[in-house]
């Protein structure tokens, strides 16, 4: 993902599952700036809140930072998510459905991985985890 | 406290979700739900979901044991009013809530409620 943001970054703190709720709003407020339609606004917005969950759960709390990006004449949105948590042991397996690392269904990764253009995610054991992902007009 | 009203109709209760929920919200709704299926001994359950502009998977979970919570207690489930984005996103999701009845709108929904209760 080597595209020009815009410059512009906003920063959503996830610390407690209300954190959700704000990510999901910004999400959304940027999706319709953007002029993104109905369908991909809610698949924006229902990816968003599926990972600032993971972040808040699995990651212990961190950050979301939102970006308006560029990608030839296509405009976009980023989003990337950073947590100091545990890491994720075998991130290839977490983004099978069905896994999960307790309580959840184990839909959060894969699940936005479809809802979203692009998908990168880093993870190192007892260091955390970082995804990032963006969706273009 | 903000909290989601459960309104008595009959032999139903008739919950309508008006608002983003968060976690919190969502899970009080549950714990509201069971107390007043419980208190009313009502037969059925109907919950709009119109107003929400997603479903990701912890509300779909919640649903779901909402559903099945109310099935224990005697009562039978339909979720009505899902809007066609979050239908598309929440299959895309990979959700796909198993074992929970639906319908287009509350006037289907009651009818369905009305043949579920019949066949109890």
């Amino acid at each position: 993902m080597d595209e020009n943001t815009t410059g512009k970054e906003t920063v959503i703190t996830l610390r407690e599952t209300n954190d959700i709720v704000n990510a999901r709003q910004y999400a959304r407020k940027l999706a319709v700036e953007l002029g993104f339609n109905i369908l991909d606004q809610t698949k924006i917005v229902t990816a968003i809140s599926e990972l600032a969950r993971n972040t808040v759960i699995w990651g212990k709390g961190g950050k979301a930072i939102f970006e308006i990006i560029k990608k030839g004449n296509k405009s976009g949105l980023r989003a990337t998510f950073t947590d100091r948590g545990p890491g994720i042991p075998d991130v290839e397996k977490a983004l099978e459905d069905g896994y999960t690392s307790g309580g959840g269904l184990g839909l959060g990764l894969g699940g936005a991985k479809r809802l979203m253009d692009e998908f990168e995610i880093e993870s190192e054991i007892g260091k955390g985890t970082t995804v990032t992902v963006a969706k273009y007009k | 406290m903000e909290r989601i009203p459960i309104l008595k109709m009959g032999d139903y209760l008739l919950v309508s979700i008006q608002i983003d929920m968060h976690d919190k919200l969502a899970m009080e709704l549950k714990n509201d739900l069971a107390e007043k299926i419980s208190k009313t001994s009502a037969k059925g359950v109907l919950i709009d979901i119109s107003a929400l502009e997603i479903v990701d998977s912890f509300i779909g979970r919640m649903l779901g044991s909402m559903s099945e919570i109310s099935k224990v207690l005697g009562a039978e489930t339909v979720i009505v009013g899902m809007q066609p984005a979050v239908a598309i996103t929440l299959v895309e999701l990979g959700l796909s809530l198993k074992g929970i009845h639906t319908a287009l709108n509350v006037e289907k929904g009651i009818k369905l409620l009305d043949e579920l209760v019949k066949l109890q």
